[in-house]
């Protein structure tokens, strides 16, 4: 935790100490967006297919489901608490159902 | 006046502080430590990566990669704004970017541009208005955990909270391959030890992203 927050922090006064002598190389620019796009997928993927490591029949898969209802809620509302209340009631649901 | 233009983005954020108190602990952070995390990391979108990690017991030179990869985005607001500081000293120029987070960039950048003697002011009421907020939430999270039952599913929320946060940002073809991609090879490389696989997979996403817009392909 301590080495994550010196990272943070000596990314952050990159260029601040650099005092504007050196400018950001375009390709990085061009990459950051997809920065936290590909990170966040590649937790979620996982943990809704694989939860515990192995995977799980998707038939009977209570975050498989959920996820999805989430994926439609985060699309259609694009708010980010709707999101996680219904999707945590379709899981909790599911869960009480199967 | 930083912090009065800041105010209305702590609703925004405050949410996601108690969310975060919430899930740390349910991950097996201590709360002494899920707490000292907002104060020495201070980033929202890692802390939320580092108790996802510490759930899933991977290596700490994981955890400290996948943090740097997710704060890479801090290297562009400390270019942007290193014009106006130039002229600061250099305990001025360590609290501020100490402070530069997503919220605190988006309420000064358009004043720092503005010029004008005190605008490292601003930027510095905006950054302590949000490190405030976000202490505050956090704790309010934790504690909130601490009286919630402990047979709740709890760590189902988390990808939850990053559904909530991706899927707005899939606009285009390239964000849409950036993502399954990532999805594809996080979920056949998801055995590797020390969750490499999970770097494997943001690498491969972030580039495929990257190749994508370079060849103008967009809807």
């Amino acid at each position: 935790m301590a080495l994550g927050g010196l990272l943070t922090f000596l990314t952050r006064l990159s260029f601040i100490a650099a005092e504007g002598r050196v400018s950001v190389p375009r390709w990085f620019r061009a990459m950051l967006p997809f920065v936290p796009v590909a990170t966040l997928t590649a937790l979620i993927a996982p943990a809704i297919l694989r939860p515990g490591g192995s995977w799980a029949d998707p038939a009977a898969n209570p975050r498989l489901l959920a996820g999805a209802a989430a994926v439609l809620v985060a699309a259609l509302s694009r708010n980010v608490l709707l999101t996680l209340s219904l999707g945590f009631a379709t899981f909790l649901a599911l869960l009480w159902l199967g | 006046m930083g912090a009065l233009t800041l105010a209305p983005l702590l609703v925004g954020v405050a949410p996601f502080g108690v969310i975060y108190g919430v899930l740390a602990l349910r991950s097996g952070l201590p709360a002494p430590a899920a707490l000292a995390m907002s104060s020495v990391v201070f980033a929202g979108s890692s802390q939320f990566l580092l108790a996802q990690l510490v759930g899933m017991g991977a290596a700490a030179p994981v955890m400290v990669a996948s943090v740097g990869l997710v704060n890479l985005r801090h290297a562009l607001y400390s270019a942007s704004v290193a014009p106006a500081l130039s002229h600061l000293p250099r305990r001025w120029k360590l609290a501020l970017a100490y402070l530069l987070t997503d919220e605190a960039y988006a309420a000064s950048v358009t004043r720092l541009e503005q010029g004008g003697p005190n605008r490292h002011w601003f930027l510095l009421g905006a950054g302590l208005t949000l490190w405030s907020g976000w202490q505050i939430s956090t704790a309010s999270g934790i504690l909130v955990g601490a009286s919630l039952p402990r047979d709740l599913p709890l760590d189902f929320a988390l990808p939850l909270t990053f559904i909530a946060i991706v899927v707005p940002m899939i606009r285009s073809r390239a964000a849409l391959a950036s993502a399954v991609v990532a999805a594809v090879v996080a979920l056949s490389c998801a055995g590797w030890p020390y969750q490499l696989g999970l770097l494997s997979a943001a690498l491969s996403g972030i580039v495929t992203g990257w190749l994508f817009s370079r060849r103008g392909v967009s809807c």
